[in-house]
């Protein structure tokens, strides 16, 4: 058995580790809750384009844009959004592992993979794995900016209308509350056709300078909004793995102290025992 | 009530305003566009200018937006704006400088594996090192 004074300084070691884990839970939190506002205000840019976008689709029948064409699949791509920092739990490793679901059916046959990693989680793991990484964004804070993905991408876009690659998902966690985060898989071009929407009148509009300007504007953007907002989300998604990762090490460490702490009594209840059976014995030998 | 217009602003980061407007201006990419209730519709591109807002009192509210869409219907105009400064050019940069990153890290694959290996001559320079000096000793 380890002496009272190791025990001790064992105690303090773990105790110091819980403070640590303490702060993070808390701090994860309140930053929590600003991912989740921030994931709230970019919603609506996205559903006022879906909405144009939708009024366009049938003003237009006549007009496919290139993102809303199906193609034979050779060649797909990935975007995958995962976090900058660990300790948040198997948040990212659940995240790759849907990604490996996914494409293993492109693997067995044998259509290309080129990937986009936004995150330095991602971009370690998957440089270790393949080698089609064609762009990368990382260290984007936990207040992202559109700007900063802009370039990433405008390179998977590019490579979709040069025929690079015949279709593009978005790979990301999806809040569901503070407890789940859900790995998910969306296909973003072509463009799923959303049948659910319902419109009631449609009309045309007047466009300015042309119909095919504002509608490649439109869906860049519409697409760049659907990044941001997995990239915003995967944010919210950190930090609540993160709270619930670091509430479950406080409590561990609790747990530790409890433990050592029996141990460290029992220690000194027997040093104090031998003590006592010492001075008796050398009392009776005198 | 036809003689006002909703107006939503919005960005991919955040809601800028929204509210009831009498009249509104907006930069519109062929020129300055004064848009009244009842509009017929329209899409068009924005240039980096202000919006000017005018609401029923008479006040004129100012928006600064560095570009987007313009999206008019005869009661709700939208404007999708963008939240930097947006350019064929500055584009095509930030694209390739996302590529170049890629490729960096793809490099950097390399230099680690040059780490490695250093790692690896090193130990085995040390266990020499060892071994020779457990020799000197037992001859001594």
């Amino acid at each position: 058995m380890a002496s009272g004074k190791e025990i001790r300084t064992q105690i303090t070691s773990v105790k110091n580790t819980q403070k640590i884990t303490g702060a993070m839970e808390m701090v994860a939190a309140s930053k929590m809750r600003k991912a989740q506002d921030r994931m709230r205000a970019a919603r609506p840019y996205a559903e006022k384009i879906r909405n144009v976008i939708a009024h366009m689709a049938h003003a237009h029948p006549e007009y496919q844009h290139p993102f809303m064409i199906e193609r034979e699949v050779a060649k797909v791509g990935y975007i995958i959004i995962s976090t900058d920092r660990g300790l948040c739990g198997g948040l990212n490793s659940n995240l790759f592992r849907a990604v490996f679901a996914h494409m293993k059916p492109f693997n067995e046959s044998g259509v290309d993979i080129e990937l986009c990693t936004i995150g330095q989680k991602a971009r370690m793991f998957f440089r270790r794995i393949k080698g089609g990484l064609k762009a990368e964004a990382s260290h984007l804070g936990d207040a992202p900016r559109l700007e900063e993905l802009i370039g990433t991408v405008k390179v998977m876009l590019d490579a979709y209308e040069n025929g690079e690659i015949d279709r593009l998902f978005l790979v990301s966690n999806i809040f569901v509350n503070t407890m789940t985060q859900r790995a998910n898989v969306e296909q973003l071009i072509p463009l799923v056709a959303d049948e659910a929407e319902n419109i009631s009148h449609y009309w045309d509009y007047l466009y300015e300078p042309d119909s095919k300007e504002v509608v490649d504007a439109l869906l860049m953007r519409y697409i760049e909004s659907l990044v941001y907002q997995g990239v915003v989300e995967n944010i919210a998604c950190e930090q609540a793995a993160r709270m619930v990762a670091m509430k479950a090490a406080s409590d561990n460490a609790g747990g530790m102290i409890d433990d050592l702490q029996l141990a460290y009594n029992k220690a000194r209840q027997a040093a104090i025992t031998q003590e006592l059976s010492e001075i008796v014995s050398g009392a009776a030998a005198v | 009530m036809a003689s006002t217009i909703h107006i939503d602003i919005v960005s991919a980061e955040e809601e800028i305003y929204s509210g009831e407007a009498t009249m509104v201006f907006a930069p519109a990419k062929m020129g300055e566009v004064g848009i009244a209730p009842q509009h017929t519709p329209l899409m068009t591109r924005l240039k980096p200018g202000s919006i000017r807002i005018q609401v029923d009192g008479g006040e004129e509210q100012s928006i600064y937006v560095s570009g987007g869409m313009l999206e008019i219907q005869p009661h709700v105009i939208t404007v999708l704006a963008d939240t930097a400064t947006r350019a064929k050019d500055i584009d095509e940069a930030a694209a390739i400088s996302a590529k170049e990153r890629a490729e960096q890290t793809l490099q950097d694959k390399a230099s680690e594996i040059d780490i490695a290996k250093a790692q690896a001559e090193l130990a085995e320079a040390l266990a020499q090192l060892s071994a020779l000096e457990n020799l000197r000793k037992s001859l001594k």
